[in-house]
């Protein structure tokens, strides 16, 4: 009789794959996306295409050079959610070759070089993110006017030019900070609370289009907590910790500090709290740790946006945060059954 | 019944598949041509054969002695001819062969002479312990450990609770609930003998809620001395230590033995044993397998101990494929078996046919969590994986990896489909290794040292001999030692309060 090797138990599976929670991922990513493409247009679909191809190259490239088996883990589709995420944090006006290099930080250091997937200490997205934010910050603060805020919005024809070759010079018109940005400039200028929400760019609760956006995050991430691909624990602490920060300034004195709920819907916020901060690669994999360090995110979020040089903060809260994660995780272990028993 | 359930963490809800066997009943498999008896069939230390080549032997008679405390006795399970002693191919995770007893079977079944114990209620429970031993009788439930050392425990201890397991929670198997709905007189009987030898204050047989025929069968044998329980369908509910959480709520201390939390547990095939041992004399000498998957007729078989796989399973319509693969045991835990003509031992439960499926390739560890989640013994499995890829012992230790009861449901939800079973048992089989290097190490550097002091005596010089033994064991095992005479002592204080209060009120006893 040939002698295969024999397998070892379990001898059944319950068929999950990474792909699948991929697809899952990308899945309850659309609802968000489809808000974000109707109130900015077609420049944010244009730049996920772009991000996804530019991310499936580049990491055929590194398989290639690594010697791993391309389809296996081409097909795994983490890469797809990276770019995917890095598309949804950039501008929707980015030049092509910004995204390129963006998401070559992304993929080449933040991914391969610490040993490819699961094996990453920090977030490739967020890398890539603040790779190109800390080398083109001019460009990358560059956003489209939220509707309803200026007399018009680029067009599909202006973000094509925008994106493949130079923006035209009148781009004034269509251009406009977002709410945190005009918010965190505004203060600085030592404005009241009550005088800078006079703008139109807010409406009731965070900026207008971006509370929906924002909205839409949230319905499509809860979708993936009800799934259990995501822990709860991740975006209820995040939340909770922007929440609460933002809460005590807030009451401490409600003209100098914005209100929590402000910080909650605009930005990234809630892309964050279910998207990026949830990769389970560089998220902490115990239950208590994963509280501490998503509350960490979202204390840091807030001090970012309120005290800090960016307007938006999410990209350097969470990349500190996953710095934290090996510590978190190795001191947040939970009691095995029957420890401590006697 | 009306005790109050609780909860284990983790655990799975998996198709069981039980209705093929679970209202079949069991048939007794005509005699093989050949019976072979490995001489371990337990945990603890082989036996020593007591017959030669060519020697004729009865069905019953002993065949090999127990060798050392954690052992026990084999006996002939037919009558025969010992045709040879010799290597044969077992089911063992690492050794593909094992020293064997082969019999040739007469035909007859002639039975050995017998000595029953007619009332065992009222002999000792000392008495009851070492025929329980003589009769080679190990746990039937899955690791086979051997019942006189669990019992001795309990003799030891102050036995809060005695626990027949007959949660089968493993996938596929129903030989507990076939037992149980065939032979429950005899379980609940053998429940009380073993309940009498340990002394247990309350006494509790446990089965699952999908077992509904078993629990109506043994419902009609017990009084109200025993408790009957039925517990929710989850794997792993059948897991010594899950099982006790369930019953009890309490959690048997990491690294130690149901006994330290007062908890003496059996499976439902030892108490029908034990049962058969004290009113008969008769040894282990057959047992319930089931027998299903791809097979023509699954069902449950009395098989007479050492008769080869492939008999049991041709007797259930077996067809050999090239594309299938054999597991013994359960989906869970059982193990691939390479030869189909490895014997049905004591812990032989059951034989599943399975396509032979390719598994998909393993993927890198994304640190899902999705193990963590249902680990029920709530361990950290893509931890204990990660270090035991990269060889760090200590990290695995750090992360309890011998707490893990290798139930394997981390890799059953893996989205990487990565073997972690295999993993743990590498980094455990790593480990005792290094202990064995460094007790080794430890012998002989006290041999050394208690050499030169020797010589230093006869030669009359050099310094006085040291005063204490250099030899150092590690720190952890001395702590660990000392945490296990601790709860002994203990529950020995609770047994002499138990013991006084009883002689204060001799009624009640």
């Amino acid at each position: 009789m040939t002698e295969k090797p024999a397998l070892s138990s379990p001898h059944i599976h319950t068929g999950s794959s990474v792909s699948a929670i991929m697809l899952r991922v990308c899945l309850a990513l659309l609802p968000g996306l489809l808000c974000y493409i109707w109130f900015f247009g077609w420049g944010v679909l244009l730049q996920c295409i772009i991000a996804v191809l530019f991310a499936l190259l580049i990491e055929a490239i590194m398989l290639k050079f690594r010697g791993r088996a391309i389809r296996i883990f081409i097909t795994d589709g983490s890469v797809i959610v990276t770019a995917l995420l890095f598309a949804l944090s950039i501008t929707p006006l980015t030049s092509w070759w910004i995204s390129l290099l963006g998401i070559a930080f992304a993929v080449i250091f933040a991914k391969h070089l610490f040993g490819g997937l699961g094996h990453n200490l920090f977030n490739p997205a967020m890398a890539g993110y603040v790779f190109v934010f800390l080398c083109f910050p001019a460009a990358m603060t560059v956003w489209p006017a939220a509707p309803g805020t200026t007399a018009a919005q680029p067009d599909i024809t202006t973000y094509i030019q925008c994106i493949f070759a130079a923006c035209p010079a009148a781009m004034d018109g269509v251009t406009g900070a977002t709410p945190l940005a005009h918010m965190q400039s505004q203060l600085t200028a030592m404005n009241m609370i009550s005088e800078i929400r006079e703008s139109p760019i807010y409406s009731g609760i965070g900026g207008k289009g971006w509370e929906w956006i924002n909205l839409a995050f949230l319905l499509g991430g809860t979708g993936l907590v009800f799934l259990r691909i995501i822990h709860w624990q991740i975006p209820v602490a995040m939340l909770a910790g922007l929440f609460l920060t933002a809460g005590l300034f807030n009451i401490h004195d409600g003209e100098l500090y914005a209100s929590p709920l402000f910080y909650l819907f605009s930005g990234g916020t809630m892309l964050a709290a279910f998207f990026i901060a949830t990769d389970p690669v560089t998220a902490s994999g115990t239950p208590r740790g994963r509280i501490i360090y998503a509350g960490l995110i979202g204390v840091l979020v807030y001090l970012i946006r309120t005290f800090g040089a960016f307007p938006d903060g999410i990209a350097f809260a969470v990349l500190i945060a996953n710095a934290f994660v090996p510590a978190i995780d190795h001191f947040t272990r939970p009691r095995v059954l029957g420890e401590n028993q006697v | 019944m009306n005790r109050e359930l609780h909860d284990f963490p983790g655990g799975l809800h998996l198709q069981t598949w039980k209705h093929l066997t679970d209202r079949i009943v069991s048939i007794q498999h005509p005699l093989p041509e050949r019976i072979i008896l490995p001489l371990q069939q337990h945990i603890g230390i082989p036996s020593r054969p007591l017959v030669g080549i060519g020697e004729r032997v009865l069905k019953g008679q002993t065949i090999a002695r127990a060798d050392g405390y954690v052992s026990i006795p084999l006996h002939a399970s037919t009558s025969g001819t010992v045709i040879n002693i010799g290597d044969y191919p077992v089911a063992h995770p690492v050794e593909r062969k094992a020293p064997c007893i082969v019999i040739e079977p007469d035909g007859r079944d002639e039975w050995f002479d017998m000595r029953p114990i007619r009332e065992y209620a009222s002999v000792d429970p000392l008495e009851l312990q070492a025929v329980i031993r003589e009769c080679g009788i190990t746990g039937l439930g899955g690791a086979g450990f051997p019942t006189h050392v669990k019992i001795n425990e309990g003799v030891d201890n102050a036995v809060e609770m005695l626990i027949i397991n007959g949660v089968e929670c493993e996938p596929w198997i129903t030989c507990d609930d076939r037992l149980i709905q065939e032979k429950a007189g005899y379980i609940v009987a053998g429940t009380r003998m073993i309940r009498r030898a340990v002394k247990a204050r309350q006494c509790v047989i446990a089965v699952e809620d999908d077992m509904p025929a078993a629990y109506r069968e043994l419902e009609k044998h017990i009084d109200d001395d025993i408790e009957l329980v039925s517990v929710p369908t989850r794997y792993p509910a059948g897991g010594e230590k899950q099982l006790i959480k369930v019953i009890t709520g309490k959690e048997v201390p990491s690294g130690g033995l149901p006994i330290h939390a007062g908890i003496v547990m059996q499976n439902v095939a030892t108490a029908a044993a034990v049962y058969r041992a004290v009113t008969r004399g008769e040894p282990v000498v057959s047992r319930y397998v089931t027998v299903t998957g791809n097979v023509q007729t699954p069902r449950n078989l009395q098989v007479l101990l050492g008769t080869p796989a492939i008999d049991c399973l041709k007797a259930c319509g077996f067809e050999p494929e090239s594309q299938q693969r054999i597991i013994l045991g359960g989906p869970m835990m059982g193990m691939h078996i390479q030869s189909q003509d490895i014997p049905v031992v004591k812990t032989t439960n059951c034989l599943l046919v399975e396509d032979d499926k390719p598994r998909p390739p393993a993927m890198p560890c994304i640190r899902c969590g999705a193990c963590a989640d249902i680990c029920p013994v709530k361990l950290q499995p893509q931890e204990l994986y990660r270090h035991a890829k990269t060889d760090d012992l200590t990290g695995s230790q750090h992360y309890h990896l011998f707490d893990c009861i290798e139930c394997g449901c981390c890799a059953t939800v893996c989205p990487s489909h990565i073997p972690l079973v295999r993993y743990y048992r590498y980094a455990k089989s790593r480990i005792a290794e290094e202990e064995r290097r460094r007790s080794g190490a430890d012998r002989s550097r006290t041999r050394f040292l208690a050499r030169q002091e020797r010589i230093q005596r006869q030669s009359g010089y050099g310094p006085a001999a040291p005063e204490s033994a250099p030899a150092e064991q590690p720190q952890a095992r001395d702590e660990k030692k000392a945490f296990i005479r601790e709860a002994v002592e203990r529950s020995r204080a609770r047994r002499r309060r138990r013991n006084d209060e009883s002689a204060g009120d001799k009624d009640n006893d």
